[in-house]
């Protein structure tokens, strides 16, 4: 093991909505720095945070917040402006990324596939007549449906929408968790998630982790329950498609500029990958999907951790040099 | 990275999965607990938690006197202890309960860990699965999660502002029994009921006992805030008017959560039952928060400190009040507690308090949805908010924000011309207790 100087300050909490899966994934990493020999802070999102970064010896910061400020980007522009440096993705690659809106067009131009799909704030209902776009969106994107807020993550404010009567409430529910709701087709088939981590030498794919609910949709309560859900890691698919898979991933990761860590969520119909959109905060609890796509390769959870944060030292190194 | 020699593993991530108890299937975690992450953050006004308020405790001097205890008694106060809990705390227990007009017996009484507990050996005592338990509709939901973890079938009965409705009960109990059901026992709230505020009158009181004769029925009351009393004169408890009556109290609103003393009182027969189920389940309950609680009641003024606690919570029940009057969208109503922790609040129609706790963490207020204290999923229109944790101010802007999500969710359903036709309320059940 390398001799880790400085402090590593694990973020995790922040207002959002998702706060408490941030707080056990902040939990789990901070764990496995200990376990490899780091100096590690546990730091939430508060007016105290700026001290502790100005106290902290050498910090570097591991940010583990999921939804809102920790994962939109907001708050890693601040790290930027602090001059302190952070393991993922930069401020405006995580505010593109997070903001389905945005990424998913970008990944559409390069060729992949992906929903359709409509990304509506508020005003726009008001504007243009809730009752004509709303019948709008049924006859051009059809049934089923998915509707989910632009900004949030394990499946908060989603609904599966079968018909024209059920979308306006499902609308609704997103609008409560943000500004912009996305209407898209509900593409069905396989659900697959892939893991990319860049440890400095570009990013590579992970084993995909397949997902099935034992029952229902891979909702909060599917994904934060242990039991409720099959994965398997690597997934069971033809090597091509798995290659597919890995391909989108890797390339959204790319496109999106990325750094150090992302996952991209997708759908499989008739062996051909769907984007639905990535994350520059991956979930790290015992039932996130990262974890497991770091199992299946072979290395452990608490060694990746460790790289990541001897990689963006390493990056500050060269960057001063 | 060594990738592709690894085998597939396909998991559940728990190799327990199949082997649990048919009654924990409905122990999943849930979004609304969640967000209830976020309403533990100071930038939040909670509405939601039923904490007490304990920090005008006289710290200093109680820690005194529990360094003396160690000292002087630290043997026994460490030691196991009995089963129904210490005979010097169940007759501290009984001078309690006098002040609510209970006249009762030291041997009577079973020292619990917190009512919570008490209601946990009530259930086992009386409950195989599929009995039905009445109780309010709407009613505490840590006694529902104990009622659902013993696979009760839970009834809700109909309360109107003085709470439970008599005629209602008979209806019930004797259509239950008419399909077959075997009908255990009505557990109930009569003072400060959690999650409405409303408390029974002297003649409902009468009335429910009246029934609960008439059709043979056990009553089970719960009564932790019962001495927290701020307008008029208390109403006498059930247990005042019935010696058949099964008491639950509490230590944890007139002094404080963190021993977990409760307890129950209970006719003789059933009082041995439950002394040995208490024995089965924790051995003997806390023995050194027995010796701490009687340390506190012989040494301090615990009734001027009840007086000071009434007090406190008047005020922000007056804020509460204040604010919700100053703040809640036309169609909004709520109840008038005049003790306890909570305000039960009635939507206008359409809403579903539910999906609204987004918009309220968004806002930063949070509150309890209603469907948690039923257990049919109904409540959907309800929310309960608590005052008796934040300040008088911070209650006063809790209202005000939750006034603002309220109107930002009507003028949304109004654009999509959504009305109050998405069915959250049931037939014959009302959103009760509904003041408007
Ligand atoms: C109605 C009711 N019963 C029982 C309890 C449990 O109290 P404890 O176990 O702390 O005595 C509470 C706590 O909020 C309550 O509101």
């Amino acid at each position: 093991m390398a001799d880790p100087t400085g402090t590593v300050v694990v973020l995790a909490g922040g207002l959002s909505h998702e706060r408490e899966v941030s707080l056990r994934s902040g939990r789990r990493v901070a764990t496995a720095l200990r376990e490899t020999g780091h100096t590690v802070l546990e730091a939430d999102v508060n007016g105290q945070l700026l001290s502790v970064l100005a106290d902290a010896d050498d910090p570097l910061v591991f940010p583990v917040l999921h939804g809102g400020a920790g994962e939109d980007g907001a708050l890693r522009e601040v790290l930027d402006v602090l001059g302190v440096s952070y393991i993922g993705s930069t401020g405006r690659a995580s505010h593109i990324a997070f903001d389905k809106a945005v990424a998913t067009p970008l990944v559409a131009a390069a060729g992949f596939a992906t929903p359709r799909q409509a990304a509506l704030p508020q005003d726009m209902f008001r504007e243009l007549g809730a009752h004509a776009l709303v019948e709008a969106l049924a006859s051009g994107i059809g049934f089923p449906m998915m509707v989910k807020p632009a900004q949030s993550g394990s499946s908060l404010g989603c609904t599966r929408v079968e018909s024209a009567d059920a979308l306006p409430a499902a609308i609704v529910t997103a609008f409560g968790y943000g500004e912009v709701a996305i209407v898209e087709e509900f593409i069905e088939g396989r659900e697959v998630a892939v893991s990319v981590v860049d440890l400095g030498d570009g990013p590579t794919a992970l084993p995909a982790v397949e997902i099935e609910p034992v029952s229902g949709p891979y909702d909060y309560a599917a994904r934060y329950t242990a039991g409720q859900t099959r994965f398997s890691a690597p997934a069971d698919l033809p090597a091509a498609v798995a290659d597919a898979c890995a391909d989108l991933a890797v390339q959204a990761h790319r496109i999106l500029g990325l750094r150090d860590v992302s996952r991209t969520d997708l759908i499989i119909r008739d062996d051909t990958p769907y984007f639905l959109e990535v994350n520059v905060a991956p979930g790290m609890t015992d039932t996130s999907l990262l974890p497991l796509a770091i199992e299946a390769s072979g290395v452990s959870f608490e060694e990746i951790c460790s790289s990541l944060v001897a990689a963006a030292r390493g990056r500050e190194e060269s960057a001063s040099a | 990275m060594s990738s592709l020699e690894m085998p597939r593993r396909s998991t559940r991530l728990d190799p327990y999965v199949d082997q649990y108890a048919e009654r924990t299937s409905s122990m999943t975690v849930s979004a609304v607990r969640a967000l209830f992450a976020v309403a533990n953050r100071p930038e939040v006004v909670s509405l939601a938690g039923g904490m007490p308020n304990i920090t005008d405790l006289p710290l200093g001097t109680i820690g005194d006197a529990f360094n003396d205890l160690v000292r002087s008694a630290g043997v026994q106060a460490m030691q196991y202890g009995s089963g129904q809990g210490e005979l010097f705390m169940r007759e501290k227990i009984v001078e309690v309960m006098a002040e609510e007009q209970i006249h009762a017996n030291p041997d009577d009484v079973v020292v619990t860990c917190g009512s919570q507990q008490a209601l946990d050996l009530v259930t086992r005592i009386f409950i195989d699965p599929g009995d039905v338990i009445l109780c309010e509709a709407p009613s505490y939901v840590g006694a529902l999660g104990t009622f659902n973890a013993s696979q009760a079938r839970i009834h809700h009965v109909a309360m109107d502002e003085h709470g439970l409705l008599p005629d209602a009960l008979r209806t019930a109990v004797l259509a239950l029994r008419a399909e077959g059901a075997r009908v255990k026992f009505l557990y109930t709230i009569p003072n400060y009921n959690n999650p409405t505020g409303i408390t029974q009158t002297l003649d409902r009181r009468r009335a429910l006992l009246d029934v609960a004769h008439e059709v043979d029925l056990l009553v089970v009351e719960d009564n932790p805030y019962g001495l927290l009393t701020f307008d008029g004169d208390p109403v006498p408890a059930l247990r005042a008017m019935d010696d058949q009556v099964i008491y639950l109290g509490s230590f944890s609103k007139t002094f404080a959560p963190g021993f977990r003393i409760g307890w129950v009182l209970a006719p003789h027969a059933v009082r041995e039952r439950l002394v040995i189920a208490q024995e089965a389940a924790v051995l003997s309950p806390p023995v050194f928060s027995q010796f701490a609680i009687a340390a506190y009641l012989d040494r301090f003024d615990w009734r001027g400190q009840i007086v000071a606690f009434r007090d406190m919570y008047r005020e922000r029940r007056d804020a509460m009040l204040r604010g919700l009057e100053d703040h809640m969208p036309a169609g909004t109503t709520w109840t008038r507690p005049t003790g306890g922790f909570f305000v039960w609040v009635t939507l206008p129609e359409g809403l579903d308090s539910q999906a609204l706790l987004a918009r309220a963490v968004n806002e930063r207020v949070a509150y309890v949805p209603g469907s948690a204290f039923y257990a049919d999923g109904f409540g959907g229109r309800n929310l309960r908010a608590s005052y008796c944790f934040p300040t008088a101010e911070r209650i006063y802007e809790g209202t005000r924000r939750l006034g603002r999500v309220i109107a930002a969710e009507l003028e949304m359903r109004a654009t999509f011309g959504l009305g109050a036709e998405t069915p959250l309320h049931r037939p014959g059940l009302g959103p009760a207790p509904d003041l408007s």
